[in-house]
């Protein structure tokens, strides 16, 4: 739920950012403009479709994994702390440390989801 | 499945296909000679894709998948829900012709083109934020 309500966020600022760029442009000031677009793709992609299709995942993949509720919980919680501690370091320019702390989230959600992924038994494929 | 969810998607695909289109004939302006707007449409082809086919997919989708708001309105304002979409289409339509006219020849048309896209598109944003907002909840 937390991840899901932190990629609207991230699409309200996104989109906001995005407006406000693209009023710039037609203002004729395309030239400040050009040093956002790395923190409108940050916010856009990975604050709001990353961090929603993660949260989407956690919400529809079966329950319960090898782990147990507790860990995976665990893991989902750290992986959306990692990336979004990531996206804010990678939008205040901190790239690199930004980067690894979404790598680590990635580590992190596929732990936390690697087992839930499984046969439902209904379907071959 | 609900018939905004169906204009979303089918309008999604009909934007994937004009933003792949789009990019076949940009990269195509390296074997033919092209009109110079669309050699230089390259970020109006960018938010084709990620604004007309991503987000519009999503959008969609989460308007007909989300929990239900509350049991008289399962997805909130049906009035604010049908505004998202026209302004999303219309800001990104805007876009679409603004952005790569702009840069062949700026004009007060296209200004004006560019921030109304800027407006409707954020709009469309603000729309989906206060829909989806409510129905995002635990278990």
């Amino acid at each position: 739920m937390w991840l899901v309500r932190a990629a609207l966020v991230y699409l309200l600022l996104g989109f906001t950012l995005g407006a406000v760029m693209l009023a710039g442009k037609a203002l004729g000031h395309s030239a400040w403009i050009a040093g956002w677009i790395p923190i409108h793709v940050e916010l856009v992609l990975v604050g709001w479709m990353l961090q929603l299709a993660m949260g989407v995942a956690l919400w529809i993949l079966p329950r319960f994994g090898a782990f147990g509720p507790a860990r995976q919980a665990a893991w989902a919680w750290a992986a959306g702390g990692l990336l979004n501690a990531g996206v804010a370091l990678v939008v205040t320019g901190a790239p690199f440390p930004g980067r690894v702390l979404e790598l680590g989230a990635a580590l992190a959600f596929g732990l936390s989801v690697w087992t839930r992924v499984r046969a439902s038994g209904i379907s071959a494929m | 499945m609900p018939l905004l969810t169906r204009w979303y998607v089918k309008t999604a695909m009909l934007y994937l296909v004009a933003a792949l289109l789009l990019g076949a004939l940009m990269a195509g302006g390296r074997l033919v000679r092209l009109p110079a707007v669309v050699l230089i449409a390259g970020p109006a082809q960018i938010h084709l894709f990620v604004v007309g086919w991503l987000t519009q997919l999503i959008f969609g989708i989460a308007y007909w998948m989300f929990p239900k708001a509350s049991a008289e309105r399962p997805r909130g304002s049906d009035a604010l829900a049908l505004f998202t979409y026209v302004a999303l289409n219309a800001g990104l339509l805007a876009r679409a012709v603004g952005e790569p006219w702009s840069a062949v020849q700026a004009t007060p048309v296209t200004s004006v083109l560019l921030v109304l896209a800027a407006v409707l598109q954020w709009l469309a944003g603000c729309g989906f934020f206060v829909l989806a907002w409510p129905r995002v909840r635990g278990r």
